[in-house]
């Protein structure tokens, strides 16, 4: 199984305060793998750094053996790192349907097209629906972005991040400010595409049971530090983690 | 068939087009031609200011630029090279050069930041050009101006109707085409969410720079017909009150929509003409810019999504 993206000590720091501190990983290819740590870990910030929204201060970033350290988040999505967001970023006065469309259309190369109506590409049609059942939102592709509720906001991050068919998939607590009665439904979605397994997946999240039940490797960071890496089972018998973020005493 | 349906309909456009091309049969007042050119012009003009604002949610505070630039060459050609239909494509052509070079250079140096530097740049040019006409006095005419004759098949001002009517429909067909595009698409997710747009793999500043380049296009091609219809060019064509004019014709006709702007136009140029007119009815309406901002305002409470854009999310939510 290969490493499809690396970091090598990769820091970063706003002013004094460090948020990530000599960070190095090894993402496998078509594995799923977690990260976790208590609020304010460096998991975000993590995540900025490897999609290409945050340059680090020192160390280097690696997708396929290749250095992507200086590469913006447009290219770095083009190379085929994708991601979805924290807090809901979608395009709220547009369709369910045009949001899945534009991620779809932005793998096409009919980017500059302005002389032909969007309706003659029949393949960008196909191909939305098809992700929006994946996700389960065919129902909702007239609506407006703004009137979906959260969940269904966070299903269609998630189904703008699938059409970009980018091979590595950065899910930034997909389930985050959900209500109990929804989460479930994102976990099919997600459990899903693992399922697919083309794709290689890491996730942040705080709820510990969908980690464990679905991750491969689990990374956890404390303070902006790795301070463990392993299996769900090794983490969870893991003393360091057990009294840094667990709440164990070990 | 319901209205938004209609909206959608190219045959209902078709049929306004074909309405409007017999109009001057119907109406052969004078005024009131040139009135329905003026409409004309400043539709054009306020749909390339929609492209920018409405589409792509770049503010421009001096859109005028273009607009003044296209008149400025096509009266200068008309006047220097003669009354012929060659002068006025010559002038034309070097407008919309000039108008498409400037509009990529404040694009290249603006919009890779934040929207507000767009404004304040085309501010700052927009006085700029003002002073360069009028200082540049010998091939401006400065403050004053200067008049000049158009070409003999233009002179009728039927046929002046029928070339402003031309490219008020092709500028319309053409950017409806260009919002329905997947380019126009992505100008519309720029508008919405310009980071989120990023991240799907879109570079941003160039469709920015696009926007901005066919809007400079298509406003100097508005300023190139108001020369005409006016046969005389001043400084007023660089007026920071035009590019406010051409703003509220957006903001009331309802900001990406494409027709709400030709409304505005159209309620803004009629409100000038009527308002102004009644100051021979009583003394108050000489003060009828007082009416004018009333009516904005009022416009504003009452439709404050502009008032195509009011009506269709009032329609939306009918139909829900």
């Amino acid at each position: 199984m290969g490493v499809i993206m690396e970091t090598k000590d990769v820091t970063v720091s706003f002013g004094g305060h460090v948020a990530v501190d000599q960070v190095s990983v090894q993402i496998l290819e078509r594995k799923f793998t977690s990260i976790i740590g208590p609020n304010g870990a460096g998991k975000t910030t993590f995540f900025n750094l490897l999609s290409g929204q945050m340059k680090p201060t020192n160390g280097s970033i690696y997708f396929k053996g290749a250095d992507v350290t200086k590469r913006s988040a447009t290219e770095r999505t083009r190379l085929g790192i994708g991601r979805s967001f924290q807090i809901t970023n979608v395009f709220p006065n547009l369709t369910v349907f045009e949001n899945v469309r534009l991620a779809v259309q932005s793998q096409a190369k009919v980017r500059y097209q302005m002389f032909a109506h969007f309706n003659q590409y029949k393949q960008f049609q196909e191909k939305t629906d098809e992700i929006l059942a994946l996700v389960f939102l065919q129902d909702k592709a007239n609506s407006l972005a703004m009137n979906l509720a959260h969940g269904e906001k966070r299903k269609l991050e998630i189904a703008m991040l699938l059409a970009l068919e980018t091979e590595l998939l950065l899910l930034d607590e997909p389930t985050a400010g959900m209500s109990l009665e929804e989460v479930p439904a994102i976990i099919d979605v997600i459990h899903e595409i693992k399922q697919q397994g083309n794709r290689t997946i890491v996730l942040i999240e705080h709820k510990m049971d969908m980690i464990m039940g679905m991750s491969d490797e689990v990374l956890v960071l404390y303070h902006g530090e790795l301070i463990a890496k392993g299996t769900p089972n090794e983490i969870v018998h893991n003393e360091i983690v057990q009294s840094a973020y667990l709440g164990g005493g070990g | 068939m319901n209205i938004q349906n209609l909206e959608k309909s190219t045959w209902f456009y078709l049929c306004i087009t074909l309405l409007l091309f017999i109009l001057p049969m119907v109406i052969t007042e004078r005024s009131l031609q040139f009135i329905i050119i003026q409409i004309f012009i400043f539709g054009i003009f306020a749909m390339s200011y929609d492209l920018l604002l409405g589409y792509t949610g770049i503010i421009s505070f001096g859109h005028v630029i273009f607009f003044g630039l296209g008149a400025y060459t096509t009266g200068i050609a008309l006047d220097r090279l003669g009354a012929t239909i060659g002068s006025l494509v010559i002038g034309a052509f070097i407008g919309v050069l000039l108008a498409a070079f400037v509009s990529l250079l404040v694009g290249m140096l603006t919009l890779r930041l934040k929207s507000h530097f767009y404004a304040m740049l085309t501010l700052a040019l927009s006085g700029l050009f003002l002073v360069a006409a009028e200082k540049w006095r010998p091939m401006t005419g400065g403050n004053d101006g200067f008049t000049f004759r158009l070409p003999d098949i233009i002179r009728e001002p039927n046929h002046l109707y029928i070339l402003c009517l031309i490219f008020f429909v092709l500028i319309f067909f053409g950017l409806r085409r260009l919002t329905n595009s997947p380019f126009g698409k992505v100008l519309m997710a720029i508008r919405e969410n310009e980071n989120r747009t990023t991240s799907l793999g879109y570079k941003v500043v160039y469709y920015k720079v696009i926007a901005s380049i066919v809007s400079g296009v298509v406003a100097s091609l508005a300023g190139v017909l108001y020369a005409l219809s006016l046969r005389f060019v001043n400084t007023g064509v660089f007026a920071t009150d035009l590019t406010i004019d051409v703003l509220l014709m957006t903001i009331i006709g309802g900001v990406g929509t494409l027709i709400g702007p030709i409304i505005g136009a159209g309620l803004v140029e009629l409100a000038h003409h009527w308002l102004s007119s009644l100051a021979d009815v009583h003394w108050i309406f000489e003060r009828w810019i007082i009416l004018y901002g009333t009516l904005y305002i009022l416009v504003v409470i009452f439709f404050p999504l502009g008032i195509i854009g009011t009506i269709r999310s009032k329609l939306a939510g009918r139909n829900k």
